[in-house]
């Protein structure tokens, strides 16, 4: 295994009196896939929200190639992509506009060239004009990938990216996906769905109640994975 | 700060290009503040009420209620699409996201200020091109004042269920020190009044300007995820 | 908090019987007794929830927003106390319930400003955004109180009132001055002892929710 890239280290985080991450640890090499799977209320996307740096753990450390992540300094922020299931863009602007933006405030180099570069890349450069809002969920995905891809992060995170898509933009995205591995990113995807979990990841955990019922690389017997999943979450 | 001040004048201008885009608050905003300066001028009666005795509180009213309109819309528009979460990824500080509405609210406010007054002059044919000077200082330490606040208040009300509803509620105790002075100062500068009785009022405005803005500045990431 | 309450008895039947009255205004006058503790107590109950808040952003500890959100609840009493009074003792006085008086229009700021703070607070469910966001309100709120001061007294001193008030000074003859000094102690012990029984009643609401949290996740 390479160096570990993300490193994760007793994290805790509650709200009140909810404690939705209870002590999570785990690390990953460059180009190594996690697909963190749980039901609703496991405390996934907290745990994704925290590996952002959009919320502060109350307890535990993230590093991210040796250095600490800290909410304050916005620098290692840059090293972080994020893809919800939302797509974070601006439905009143056009694609071209909002990836501009980003770009901008990622202090990339020429933004405008910069976005139609991204967009290019996404496939999207006929609809570069097109608003956001009144393109096809598949599309909007596209332009959310390529916002979250735009500054060249090292550690993507993925929170259910496979909602609302149809067959064709779903596999699109694991093609995505794929590729981001073979760019030696480090990703993080939380998912309902085993099937494409499974296939895309080369680490599972499954997130019980805060907590990582199970972690490790992936075997290779997907029938026997899916036994344990049913056994913890049942009982979580 | 510098760095801060530059995230948040390009967070202003998507602002304000998506406003310019729809317009749809800008001129809701338009259309509710020559409504209420159409409805007082008609209300009044003429024959009892000189316009140069109710002038300046009718303007402020007016200014304050369009304001209170256009400064939901600054972390509204943030909601679809949980869009502040990127801003919240983003390599930027918590305060230029804070900048960045600010300014934003500041130019849209402003603009429908800019608006309304000529309408205001020509309504109540009240004569304000020889005070435009001053007239244009006094509405800008008010607004600036208004602004600080409202923008802070507005990112905690969008978060609660009768948005639109709490952050009137908030500000209005907040309102008092600006909207009063503004009003001093409007009426005396209307009057010819001698500078010196407007200067305490000026220095209230000022010093509360001051305070808010710092305060804002240090205390607003406190009303985002933390 | 019981010893607290026989105070406040002592207080009128200080002011009653004890007190002379003054000469112009005979004995509603006493209502003062009443109305100028209960101002000091309202102002100084926000204080502290202004100094809670900023403790509170600093150090996160829950217990400062507990006690941030007792001392508005008793503050929020006091501030009606003085909105109550001062119109009674208006009309008694003055034949007119309500004159903008500038301390009794900056205690209706200040009433509107608690009410802010109690509707913000009520608006939001979660405890950690709840305590943060009153904190922020806390600590605007509690910077406003001064200018909203300053404002109200510029005001009236430019717009003289013709009939003004002349406040009770340090020129007080003695046994009004006593029982003043003693009215304003006394409604401070009551203060406190209102906010400590109003946030041990806190404490005990928050660690039932935490009992009946962790019996849910257990479950």
């Amino acid at each position: 295994m390479s160096a570990p890239s993300l490193v994760v280290e007793g994290l805790v985080r509650g709200f009140g009196h909810v404690r939705a991450v209870r002590g999570v640890s785990f690390s990953l090499g460059r180009g190594e896939a996690l697909a963190v799977f749980g039901p609703n209320g496991a405390g996934k996307t907290t745990l994704l929200r925290l590996l952002a740096g959009i919320l502060r753990p109350d307890r535990g450390d993230i590093r991210i190639g040796g250095l600490p992540l800290v909410r304050e300094s916005a620098g290692q922020r840059r090293r972080i992509g994020l893809i919800g299931h939302q797509t974070l863009c601006y439905d009143g602007l056009s694609a071209a506009e909002n990836l501009e933006f980003f770009a901008r405030l990622y202090g990339l180099g020429d933004p405008r060239v910069a976005a139609l570069k991204a967009l290019e890349e996404a496939g999207l450069s006929d609809r570069a004009a097109i608003r956001v809002g009144t393109m096809s969920r598949g599309q909007q995905q596209r332009v959310a990938i390529a916002r979250a891809l735009l500054h060249d992060p090292e550690i993507v995170l993925l929170d259910e990216p496979f909602t609302g898509l149809d067959q064709h933009a779903a596999a699109a995205l694991r093609g995505q996906l794929g590729r981001l591995r073979r760019e030696m990113r480090t990703v993080v995807l939380v998912t309902h769905n085993l099937d494409e979990g499974l296939e895309l990841a080369s680490h599972v955990a499954i997130q019980v109640a805060g907590r990582f019922a199970e972690f490790g690389p992936r075997s290779g017997d997907a029938a026997a994975f899916r036994t344990r999943y049913a056994e913890a979450t049942a009982n979580g | 700060m510098a760095s801060a001040l530059g995230a948040g004048l390009i967070i202003a201008g998507k602002d304000l290009k998506l406003e310019l885009r729809s317009r749809t608050a800008f001129l809701s905003s338009l259309a509710f503040t020559a409504l209420v300066l159409a409805i007082f001028n008609f209300a009044r009666d003429p024959t009892l009420i000189s316009a140069t005795d109710l002038a300046p509180g009718i303007l402020w009213i007016t200014f304050s209620f369009a304001g209170l309109l256009g400064l939901n819309r600054a972390f509204a528009l943030e909601l679809e699409n949980r869009a502040l979460e990127a801003l919240l990824l983003a390599p930027v500080s918590r305060t230029s996201i804070y900048l960045g509405k600010a300014i934003a609210n500041l130019v849209f406010v402003g603009l429908v200020e800019g608006v309304a007054l000529p309408l205001f002059a020509i309504f109540f044919n009240v004569p304000i091109l020889p005070v435009l000077g001053g007239l244009t200082l006094v509405i800008a330490l008010a607004t600036i004042g208004f602004v600080a606040v409202g923008t802070l208040l507005s990112a905690i009300a969008v978060s609660t269920r009768f948005a639109e509803l709490m952050l009137p509620v908030l500000m209005l105790p907040f309102l008092v020190p600006p909207i009063t002075g503004a009003v001093q100062v409007t009426s005396r500068l209307f009057a010819a009044r001698p500078f010196a009785e407007m200067a305490p009022w000026l220095k209230l405005l000022a010093g509360y300007d001051i305070v808010v803005v710092v305060t804002a500045l240090l205390i607003f990431e406190f009303t985002l995820d933390q | 908090m019981l010893a607290a309450m026989l105070l406040l008895p002592a207080v009128f039947i200080r002011a009653l019987a004890f007190t002379p009255a003054e000469a112009t205004q005979g004995e509603a006058q006493k209502i003062f007794y009443i109305h100028a503790p209960s101002a000091w107590v309202a102002f100084l109950a926000f204080g502290v929830v202004g100094i809670c808040s900023v403790l509170y952003l600093v150090l996160k500890e829950p217990r400062l927003d507990r006690l941030a959100a007792s001392s508005a609840e008793v503050g929020v009493i006091f501030t009606t106390a003085v909105l109550v009074t001062g119109p009674i003792w208006g009309r008694a006085i003055w034949g007119a319930w309500w004159t903008w008086d500038a301390r009794l229009t900056s205690t209706l700021f200040l009433w509107f400003i608690y009410f802010g703070y109690q509707v913000l607070r009520s608006a939001v469910h979660e405890p950690g955004q709840r305590a943060r966001f009153s904190a922020v309100l806390g600590i605007l709120g509690a910077l406003l109180v001064p200018f909203i001061h300053i404002s109200v007294n510029l005001f009236r001193t430019l717009h003289p009132k013709p009939v003004v008030l002349k406040p009770e000074g340090p020129t007080l003859p003695g046994g009004m001055l006593a029982t003043l000094l003693f009215a304003f102690v006394a409604f401070t012990i009551i203060y406190a002892a209102m906010l400590w029984q109003r946030y041990s009643r806190a404490t005990l609401d928050d660690a039932r929710d935490a009992a009946r949290a962790e019996a849910d996740d257990r479950a």
